[in-house]
């Protein structure tokens, strides 16, 4: 019987099966932040042990970082933290994408810029949104902090045999609607549980339409729906993107590794767990009304009923969030209004990503009352914004332009939404809090972001014409 | 880390779905570089009003929950971020068994290096018990790993499944790294049998 793309990914990393099913799989790139891994650090100190593989370990600050002067951190508390991964990196000779170098960003940004992220390999971090890289068909997954530590010093992690699915993602998009509302629309259907221990391989005939940019968005947000991890096979997109990239392979190596990854899609014959169809050609941008990222409609839409729930779970799910975001069942969605706009995070802070929201505020003014931000994932997607003069647009448009960093995806930084006030994030997740305590987050794509900073609401971007906004 | 083998304990009942680690320890206490002293800052956003007073109407302040160390919870507890720190906050503020319909897979993974026992129940189960409970029928179980039995104080027993690898480092308060480090024969051949192209990256 044929192996998934999965199956080829992880029997290639096995160093170790136990009879209880148990397996040792060594770890190609450990990515590092500033926020899980003091305390790993620490343990390592304290058993006496060294990093493993300190060439295979490559970590950058981003969680708490600033937005405005990144070095001004003026939180005792989170100095103290990108203090401490500096002296770590030092001390066990791991190399630091520090606030200082060119290549510091948000760590899913910088490890597939950098050429880090390749076909192929396994990849931790200490984050969840590692699922981003499984779109380069890397197997990908975030760890906890004890696990980090193992990693250091082994090298390797300990891990169950996860189930497989597929998601057939087929039809075209139409205009102006982006991967993000595939994702978003995708959970919508399925729910915030549906992958669950499985592993999932994103197939069909949309993923050759897709740039690298679009891919990542997808895999990022695959732990949104509680997938371990979310692949998508490399193709000629994949391979024109990592090459040539800094810490790409050269040459013959270059060569090699591209036969090998030839290889890597699943098998005609492979068997997967579950499989599940997904038609796109009539998806419309998707806007989330409540907290969770499965809490989505289409722009079209209205915020649901808890009357018409299918279940009372779902009904008292419906009502609490509707609670938090203060919104009443029947409302249209492009009638709600919104005070902040932020673009950015590890979901759509890259090039391709500001670049279609710049196309959308060219020329235009973000409405009265609206405060718009856009943080570039990284310091080489600001460089390349700027030589492009996407930062002109934003900044004639009324947005602020702010150094990398995750900034208001998760609030842990200055970059906070206030109490009660409602904002369009092109972020992944909309939970009670996130963005700052009583913030109300609806998640969007960039273009949807960029469209509602102009109109002031949420807006349906195919109908924005030259004059203005309509609607 | 702590063992745990059988575990006597007050259950405080929480009817929530999808209960987000950003719930469990909001982002804002993420910033110490210790493991310890999290357990104050537990669901902080819903445990303490505005003003700082405890707010009485969550479930972990009623005072039938005072010294719970056994949480049932509803579908998908700990999704969202991986952040440790929620199992850490867990233990911190005492408990040492979880159970629910259903975890998210880092949330669980983490439970296991920090003697936290999550332990998966059938959803009919899940409704029988927080139903009963809320009704005032019982209030604490014995949780015995060794045999993975549960039993109520009001008589309804159960069994469990359990990965027996996950088992045997909780019953021993095994530290994986030492275990791991008994394979380094095993990956250092693992390491020579790789191209070295895979390995460098500068």
């Amino acid at each position: 019987m044929g192996r998934t793309l999965f199956e080829k990914v992880w029997d290639a990393h096995v160093v170790k099966e136990l009879p209880d099913g148990q397996t040792l799989l060594y770890i190609d790139l450990h990515l590092v932040h500033e926020v899980t891994s003091p305390q790993a650090f620490a343990g390592l100190r304290f058993a006496g042990r060294k990093v493993r593989r300190p060439e295979l370990t490559f970590a950058t600050m981003d969680h708490n970082v600033p937005t405005v002067n990144p070095k001004d951190v003026r939180d005792a508390i989170a100095r103290k933290q990108i203090e401490t991964l500096e002296q770590n990196c030092r001390e066990f000779g791991v190399q630091l994408a520090g606030l200082d170098s060119p290549f510091q960003g948000i760590v899913h940004v910088i490890g597939p810029e950098l050429g880090l992220t390749m076909p192929g390999k396994t990849i931790v971090c200490g984050d969840s949104h590692t699922s981003t890289h499984g779109a380069f068909g890397a197997l990908a997954f975030g760890i906890g902090t004890s696990e980090v530590e193992h990693v250091l010093a082994t090298q390797c992690l300990w891990q169950s045999r996860p189930k497989t699915m597929r998601i057939q993602l087929n039809g075209s998009l139409q205009p102006g609607v982006t991967a993000k509302d595939v994702i978003l629309g995708l959970i919508a259907k399925y729910g915030v549980n549906f992958g669950t221990g499985h592993v999932v391989e994103y197939a069909g005939t949309l993923i050759p339409q897709l740039s690298m940019e679009q891919r990542m968005t997808i895999c990022n947000m695959s732990i949104e729906f509680g997938a371990r991890a979310g692949m998508m096979a490399p193709d000629e997109t994949t391979l024109a993107y990592v090459q040539g990239r800094r810490y790409a392979p050269k040459g013959a190596d270059w060569d090699a590794c591209v036969a090998e990854w030839r290889e890597l899609r699943s098998d005609p014959d492979a068997v997967f767990d579950v499989d599940v169809v997904f038609d796109v050609s009539d998806l419309e941008p998707q806007v989330t009304w409540g907290t969770n990222p499965g809490q989505g409609v289409g722009i079209s839409g209205v915020v649901p009923d808890p009357k018409d729930a299918k279940s009372e779970e779902e009904a008292l799910a419906i009502r609490q969030a509707l609670e938090y975001m203060d919104l009443k069942p029947g409302t249209k969605i492009s009638e709600i209004p919104i005070q902040h706009v932020f673009i950015g995070s590890c979901t759509n802070a890259r090039i391709e990503d500001l670049r279609l929201a710049a196309s959308i505020v060219k020329g235009r003014r973000v409405a009265d009352g609206v405060r718009a931000v856009v943080v570039p994932g990284s310091k080489q997607v600001k460089q390349q914004a700027e030589a492009e003069g996407l930062h002109e647009i934003f900044l004639e448009a009324g947005f602020e332009w702010r150094e990398p960093g995750c900034s208001a995806c998760l609030g842990m930084n200055p970059d906070i939404i206030p109490a009660g006030e409602r904002c369009a994030s092109t972020s992944n997740r909309n939970f009670e809090g996130r963005q700052g305590k009583g913030a109300r987050t609806h998640l969007v794509s960039p273009a949807m972001a960029a469209a509602a900073a102009i109109a002031g609401h949420f807006v349906d971007v195919r109908e924005l014409t030259s004059e203005g906004v309509t609607a | 880390m702590e063992p745990i083998v059988k575990h006597e304990g007050l259950v405080v009942c929480m009817n929530r779905v999808n209960v987000d680690t950003d719930q469990i320890i909001p982002k804002q206490f993420l910033k110490r570089i210790e493991r310890d002293g999290f357990g104050e800052f537990l669901f902080f956003d819903w445990r303490y009003l505005p003003d700082g007073s405890p707010n009485p109407e969550f479930e972990l302040n009623r005072p039938e929950a005072r010294g719970a160390t056994i949480l049932l919870v509803d579908d998908n507890f700990g999704c969202g971020s991986s952040r440790e720190h929620a199992v850490w906050a867990l233990r911190d503020y005492g408990f040492r068994v979880i159970l629910a319909p259903s975890f998210a897979d880092i949330f669980y993974n983490n439970c296991f290096k920090n003697g936290l026992l999550p332990i998966r129940i059938p959803r009919e189960l899940y409704k029988q018990l927080s139903e009963s409970h809320a009704r005032g029928e019982w209030r604490r179980m014995t949780v015995d790993l060794e045999r993975q039995t549960v039993e109520t104080d009001h008589g309804i027993s159960f069994s469990f499944e359990i990965d027996p690898h996950k088992r045997h480092m909780l019953l021993h308060g095994l530290d994986d790294i030492g275990i791991t480090l008994q394979y380094e024969a095993d990956i250092a051949a693992y390491e020579a049998s790789r191209r070295p192209y895979q390995f460098v990256y500068a």
